[in-house]
């Protein structure tokens, strides 16, 4: 009786995984409370507390990029607002960056020309290979070793290069230039209705419309239209030198800008070749076809290559994203001011709260890869085949 | 007449590949002069106007206010000596320089260690096999010590030393970690499958640096007194459970390219799971997820740069070190170059290496 207990035990599959399964979650069990009791006792005799209530407390330290204003007497709640914004600040500008700046790599790389798509192969395996901490950190110290303030470099009148960043005019809205911005959006909606009114007309009658053109003169009049209307509502600030420092107008820190360069340079020869075996995956016979139908090469790639190619580009590119966002917590090598520079470094170090900080961290780039994943993949179902319907 | 033909063939070939069109012919130009100055810029740079040991008065180069560009006004070349004066740091880092021979001898006998994994056409295959199983302790007995040999402590490491240590060492123990993690999220048991997946899930959606930032603040809180790893093997674990994450993905695929029919034959035969995920499914799953295996490994080794800021000195922390020193400072671009350059070669022969696997694999399967 026993030894068939036994037995059953080892040979019958169903019996056997149910008793893994459940050696395995004791185990698991075992191994976290194990943990959390050495934790606890640790943390005690460290005189380290546990709980979130740090978040409300007052920093105590200065953050000098910020998009939202932020002083020393702000709360650390505050200071993981501030990391957030410039993290997501520095991937959604360095994800735009890498993509345009990949696909052009990419189409270079399969160009005709010997020599072109040469010098795009060279770029390509030399920004891959070499790690993109050292890529950050090269580009920063190019930018800081620019000419100092007082002898910045000037180009096309108002914008100064130097040591502490660029700084060009920055632009102040007046009085009814919302109505512009309203015009902007209205005509992009009403353009996206026209568009799609346009093409069904075109599946129905087979006439065909310049839409492009159409569609590029509504998005670009209407607002200028309105500007002029509403009495140019905008001015510019220019930077002025004042004593050691510039006054008024925009400025792109260095920080800023190394973090930029160095993600989406590295990131585009990772793009570049996703986009070029996406290509290469369009067979050749469809090149062949359109060409044989007398489409222009111009029109070939757009409508037929690259709508094909996406369907191979968009997983790996996804990845690229999501590699990129992750990347761009590399700001703590030069000062970048991201999520894990301040709140993840400076905010641990003062509280010595790690598993508290380290927990809102992790989650918050686990959220920004999910929804990055999720918005790349509702993006993907839309390129995809659609079936024979 | 053979090098009419061949002038002819080359002129055929730049009329067909160079200048096609009118607009392929600018193009060609202005490619030839974009390469024209930026090599010229380098190359003036890195070798005709650099100093090397000596200036451009023949002095030898003591500390940076000899170097050429910081005496002579609008010069710019590079001051290499730095590399020189530094080079036993780039390589070993603080080792004690009595004992530096037993890192020689480790990066020496490297290459045999490896050399069985990489080639599978090897005379004595099985033999190095054996060396390949053995070198982890060897290796770790001479660069740590033990009995016969001083203790190196690892906050003595550094350089290439660290760099090759956590990349080798980390692809190494990740390994088998992540055939075990592919196999778990394949596994019929919700609950381990379900681990496995939440494991890999969440390592690859955080970043390098805050499993390193874990690593290094919290290993000591969860671990009793006394049993707390150093910073070398606490960024170890990081490393190592961050690569396991991503080539545990790399096996996944090739675990799904191998077709259904054949676990089932092999079921059918009678093999029990072990047996035929040993000897069905892993042998072709792992040929075919060596290329990715590969390149995720290359991605690795990158990412072990980023030791430096939890306070390592691996190849950029050193050069970083280097450049904090008051005698040498601003000579950054050396520095990196110089770097960068030790990462692109690895990186790039490994990248190589994976472009053979993948054409071996296409040929052997045809």
């Amino acid at each position: 009786m026993q030894i068939n207990f036994i037995r059953k035990l080892i040979f019958d599959e169903k019996i056997r995984s149910i008793v893994i399964q459940t050696l395995v979650i004791g185990f698991f069990a075992l191994m976290v409370y194990s943990i959390s009791q050495t934790t606890a006792y640790n943390l005690e005799k460290r005189g380290i507390g546990t709980g979130f209530e740090f978040l409300g407390m007052s920093a105590g330290y200065d953050i000098s990029f910020s998009m939202i204003e932020f002083t020393s007497k702000d709360t650390h709640l505050r200071a993981y607002y501030v990391g957030v914004i410039n993290t997501l600040l520095v991937s959604v500008f360095g994800i735009i960056l890498a993509t345009i700046l990949g696909f052009l790599v990419g189409i270079i790389r399969l160009s005709s020309n010997w020599l072109f798509r040469n010098v795009a192969y060279v770029y390509v395996e030399f920004t891959r290979n070499v790690p993109v901490l050292l890529q950050i950190i090269l580009w920063y110290s190019i930018l800081i070793h620019l000419p100092k303030i007082k002898q910045a470099i000037q180009f096309f009148e108002y914008f100064y290069l130097s040591n502490r960043g660029l700084y060009s005019p920055a632009p102040i809205f007046k009085e009814g230039f919302s109505i512009v911005t309203w015009s902007f959006i209205l005509a992009v909606v009403f353009s996206f209705f026209l568009r799609r009114y346009l093409k069904n007309k075109q599946n129905e009658t087979g006439r065909q419309f310049p839409i492009f053109y159409i569609v590029s003169a509504i998005i670009i009049f209407t607002p200028v239209i309105f500007f002029y209307i509403m009495g140019m509502p905008l001015e510019f600030e220019h930077p002025v030198l004042k004593g050691f420092n510039f006054v008024g107008g925009m400025v792109i820190r260095p920080e800023f800008a190394g973090m930029l360069l160095g993600l989406s340079i590295y990131t585009a020869a990772f793009i570049s070749e996703t986009v070029r075996s996406g290509i290469i995956a369009v067979s050749k016979g469809q090149r062949e076809a359109s060409q044989a139908l007398g489409l222009k090469s111009s029109l070939v790639m757009r409508l037929i290559i690259i709508p094909q190619a996406l369907r191979v580009i968009i997983p790996p590119l996804t990845s690229q994203f999501l590699n990129l966002t992750k990347n761009s917590s590399l700001g703590i090598a030069i000062g970048y001011s991201d999520l894990v520079h301040g709140f993840g470094g400076i905010s641990l170090n003062q509280t010595g709260k790690a598993i508290e900080i380290m927990l809102i961290v992790m989650v918050t780039y686990l959220i920004m890869s999910l929804t990055i994943s999720l918005l790349m993949n509702f993006y993907n179902r839309k390129v995809q085949f659609k079936g024979n319907a | 007449m053979s090098s009419v033909a061949s002038t002819y063939k080359i002129i055929l070939w730049s009329k067909k590949n160079l200048f096609s069109s009118w607009i392929n012919t600018l193009i060609t130009i202005l490619t030839i002069y974009f390469i024209y100055e930026v090599s010229f810029f380098f190359l003036d740079w890195a070798v005709f106007k650099a100093d090397f040991l000596t200036n451009f008065r023949g002095e030898r180069i003591i500390d940076r206010t000899f170097c050429s560009k910081n005496i002579e006004p609008g010069s710019y070349g590079a001051c290499w000596t730095i590399i020189h004066v530094r080079f036993y740091q780039f390589m070993y880092g603080f080792y004690p320089a009595a004992e530096v021979w037993r890192v020689n001898l480790v990066l020496f006998l490297l290459p045999f260690a490896l050399v069985a994994i990489f080639f599978d056409k090897i005379p004595f295959r099985k033999y190095f096999l054996y060396f390949t199983l053995v070198f982890p302790f060897i290796a770790f007995y001479l660069l740590y010590g033990g009995p016969s040999l001083t203790t190196v402590g690892t906050n003595k490491w550094g350089g290439l030393l660290v760099t090759l240590f956590l990349g080798v060492t980390g692809i190494a123990l990740a390994f088998p970690l992540s055939i075990a993690l592919a196999l778990g999220r394949k596994s019929n048991m919700p609950v381990i499958s379900l681990l496995c997946v939440i494991f890999i899930e969440f390592i690859r959606g955080v970043p390098l640096i805050t499993l390193l930032f874990t690593a290094n603040f919290m290993l000591p809180l969860f671990l009793p007194e006394g049993a707390s790893p150093d910073n070398l093997l606490r960024a170890l674990v990081a490393v190592t459970l961050f690569q396991s994450a991503y080539m545990a993905e790399a096996i996944r695929g090739g675990l799904q390219a191998i077709p259904k029919g054949q676990i089932e034959a092999a079921r059918s035969m009678g093999l029990t799971y072990w047996q035929s995920t040993r000897k069905i499914v892993l042998p072709q799953a792992l040929r075919i997820s060596i290329p990715p295996i590969v390149n995720t490994s290359i991605g690795l080794f990158k990412d072990t740069s980023l030791v430096l800021i939890i306070g390592l000195f691996d190849l950029l922390g050193i050069g970083r070190a280097a450049l904090a020193d008051m005698s040498w400072t601003k000579l950054y671009y050396e520095v990196y170059v110089f770097v960068a350059i030790v990462f692109f070669i690895f990186c790039f022969a490994m990248s190589r290496y994976s472009l053979y696997l993948e054409k071996k694999l296409r040929t052997d399967n045809n």
